[in-house]
């Protein structure tokens, strides 16, 4: 075996065969989808208690509405006097009182609604309740003035603007969170891969120079291969890791909607799922959602990935690794970090700010070009549609601006790495370059 | 004798500050070279550009006759001053990954370990974590792990730090025994009884420059300075002392004896001899102790360091 292999070989097993490790691979998922089964668990137990409502209505115009539900219990109170009922209320530990008061019009009657409750009514519930009376008194008031609800309702026509580019594809609104997602879920998976493998690279050149082994290992290779076999061997331990959480939680997620019922694999979507589902159906909404994913540029969008997620890991990589050979220990990071981490920071926000809201915008663009915000930026943004050009050019800078970190950072691990004691400054590392 | 590495007017800066000044030194095939000097003097500097660790800004390194290349890596086995292993690794698994990164095969690796733990009696160690050695154990697995893939060139920088004196003396007696079979030792220590006892050659580095390089006994015939250690029994001590105050420059010297006698370190002037010097003593009185004061090497190491 080369010194290559065999170095990536072991970067690669003492990272899987670290305790910690292992116990992070099969915890986290565990960690994360219970926490989500419990929260689901919980809102279910919060939705089960019924809650008890009295309805004092004096008008008599409402007591066919009010429909119980598995949630919520109506009462019908008659003939009580409202101070009997309100003490008949608290006495039984009753949610609420819903007081609709006689009146000689719609109005009045209006205002003189009132719920009456020991604490702040459940917001939901109440806008629930109020919505119901509103329509039904709107009903009354159109009745009043003799027209009919019903031809009205007949009478209404639904708008929703045909959405079609230039070329002739559809687009719809449900295509541009498809493609949020998408971009967003790129743009954020590097950014988590970049700190969390990053930061493992750190520490085990960091733990390379305070066990003191390093120079026993750079009599035998070059820094340069080492450093490359680190970041190789790593990155393996963590597409492993991630792969694992995928699976894992993937398993999980289907079990516990199983068990709880809970459509939890859909997340986010389902929403405009049941949204649209309401107007269009639910088989259109399918449709939908598969043209609008072939409508995706599919394979720009997963080589570009590839190009991006590569080239930005190994640019950010390199600058960690530089980061662990220029300190003793890890608690002297902090101030080599900060320029790595403002950066990926800043990428990230304009990702989720500026990106969602114009995805084309002219601080989107210059952000996709600058190669320590491009990987993220660019990623969120082709979904969107980038001319093949710019995203070509964005590539070039970042494989770049790459090949200039990594000598830049191997510079300094190499010196570095030797380097013990007092914690240098920017203004020595800059000297390590001529060394 | 054969030359094993030649470094031939190697400097090496950092930034302003200069490591090493046109130093050269020659290394003879089956000799042990000590490499000595203050702290900081450059040592380190000229052995890490031996191991192509740092590339010398000018100079030439020639090893066995090749100007020094990658390959040379595996014919060489350092032993650095700044020295550790992998901590949560296990031993055995450890020493198979550092003698396959100086290029040998796993199976012959195993092999060699097998008859070095054998012999230094660490064979259980093999599934232990390197945490859980005593410093002492991990420095033999680190010694073993240097010489394993039989190196022509051995470089032991400050080999003994860590080691007991029972340990220490089982590894000299191993570095004397791979010098034997025919290995090649570079050896930089602080502790001169080491050099006294070991090296055969030495060179002096102070200030980034090689102020003294030889073999040991010729620097020692250079640095001897006429003196003897005497033992005189004389009936008048006074007479007698004051006799050779007279003649010579005296110190006072202190050895065991049997014997109520003068004893003083006495120089003489480089041009006259010992001969005369005995019979000048042997007319004053008894003569019961005689011996030249040789430098040691400590001695000839704080000399040439004041003087520079």
């Amino acid at each position: 075996m080369n010194h290559l292999s065999l170095i990536i070989t072991r970067e690669y097993l003492t990272k899987v065969r670290n305790k910690s490790f292992i116990i992070m691979t099969f915890l986290s998922p565990l960690l994360i989808v219970g926490i989500f089964g419990l929260v689901a668990y919980l809102s279910n137990l919060n939705n089960d208690t019924v809650r008890n409502i009295s309805v004092l209505d004096e008008s008599g115009l409402f007591a066919e509405d009010f429909e119980s539900t598995s949630h919520t219990k109506y009462k019908l109170l008659f003939n009580v006097p409202l101070e009997d009922a309100k003490a008949e209320a608290e006495k039984n530990e009753i949610y609420g009182l819903l007081y609709i008061p006689k009146s000689e019009n719609l109005e009045s009657l209006s205002e003189g609604i009132t719920f009456y409750s020991q604490d702040s009514p459940s917001l939901s519930m109440m806008k629930d309740i109020n919505n119901m009376l509103e329509s039904k008194v709107n009903i009354l008031k159109l009745k009043d003035a003799g027209i009919d609800s019903q031809l009205i309702n007949d009478l209404r026509i639904k708008v929703a603007a045909n959405q079609v580019t230039f070329k002739g594809e559809e687009t719809s609104k449900m295509g541009s969170g498809l493609k949020l997602v998408f971009g967003g879920a790129a743009g954020y998976l590097l950014f988590m891969f970049i700190i969390i493998y990053g930061n493992m690279i750190m520490r085990s050149v960091i733990e390379e120079k305070t066990s003191r082994v390093i120079e026993v290992i750079i009599s035998s290779v070059k820094p340069r291969v080492l450093l490359l076999g680190k970041i190789i061997g790593t990155t393996l331990a963590g597409i492993t890791q991630f792969l694992i959480w995928v699976i894992l939680s993937f398993a999980l997620l289907t079990a516990i909607s199983a068990i709880f019922g809970v459509d939890v694999a859909g997340g986010a979507p389902s929403q405009q799922v049941i949204q649209q589902g309401v107007d269009g159906g639910a088989e259109q909404i399918v449709q939908d959602v598969i043209r609008e994913i072939n409508n995706l540029p599919i394979a720009n969008l997963v080589i570009m990935f590839v190009l991006f997620f590569v080239g930005g890991y190994l640019l950010y990589a390199s600058l960690y690794a530089a980061v662990g050979a220029a300190v003793d220990s890890e608690t002297d990071t902090q101030q080599f970090m900060m320029p790595i981490l403002m950066p990926l920071m800043l990428a990230v926000y304009v990702g989720f700010f500026t990106v969602i809201d114009n995805p084309h915008g002219t601080v989107s663009q210059v952000f996709s070009y600058i190669p320590f915000t491009s990987p993220v930026v660019m990623l969120m943004r082709i979904p969107f549609g980038v001319p093949l050009w710019q995203q070509l050019i964005s590539v070039a800078i970042l494989f770049l601006t790459f090949f200039g970190t990594v000598w830049f950072a191997a510079k300094i691990y190499r010196v570095g790495i030797l380097m013990y004691g007092k914690k240098p400054t920017y203004k020595e590392l800059l000297k390590w370059l001529r060394y | 004798m054969e030359k094993l590495l030649e470094v031939n007017n190697v400097s090496k800066h950092y930034g302003d500050y200069k490591a090493l000044n046109d130093v050269s030194i020659t290394v003879e095939k089956g000799s042990i070279f000590g490499l000595l000097g203050p702290n900081g003097a450059g040592k380190t500097t000229l052995i890490r550009i031996i191991n192509q660790i740092t590339m010398p800004d000018s100079g030439k390194v020639i090893l066995d006759g090749e100007p020094l290349q990658p390959h040379h890596i595996q014919q060489i086995g350092y032993l650095p001053e700044e020295r550790g292993l992998y901590k949560t690794m296990k031993v055995g698994e450890q020493a198979l990954y550092l003698a396959q990164l100086k290029g040998l095969s796993k199976q012959e690796a195993k092999a060699r370990l097998k008859y070095w733990f054998d012999r230094l009696e660490i064979g259980d160690w093999w599934d232990k974590k390197i945490q859980e050695l005593s410093k002492g154990m991990a420095q033999k697995i680190q010694f073993v792990v240097t010489v394993l893939h039989t190196p022509k060139l051995l470089i032991f920088d400050e080999p003994f730090s860590g080691f007991d004196p029972i340990n220490a003396n089982l590894i000299k007696d191993e570095i004397l025994k791979l010098r034997d079979d025919g290995a090649t030792v570079i050896f930089s220590t602080h502790r001169m009884e080491s050099v006294e006892e070991m090296c055969d050659h030495i060179a002096l580095i102070h200030k980034s420059n090689k102020i003294l390089d030889g073999s040991l006994i010729d620097i020692k015939r250079e640095y001897r300075s006429n003196t003897f250690e005497i033992g005189l029994v004389t009936p008048d001590h006074v007479a007698t002392t004051a006799a050779l105050k007279e003649k010579f420059e005296i110190f006072p010297a202190s050895f065991k004896s049997i014997n109520n006698e003068l004893q003083y370190k006495v120089k003489l002037p480089d041009s006259s001899s010992s001969n005369d010097f005995v019979s000048f003593l042997t007319a004053q009185g008894q003569l019961t102790h005689f011996v030249e004061v040789v430098p040691s090497a400590s001695d000839i190491f704080i000399e040439t360091i004041q003087k520079n």
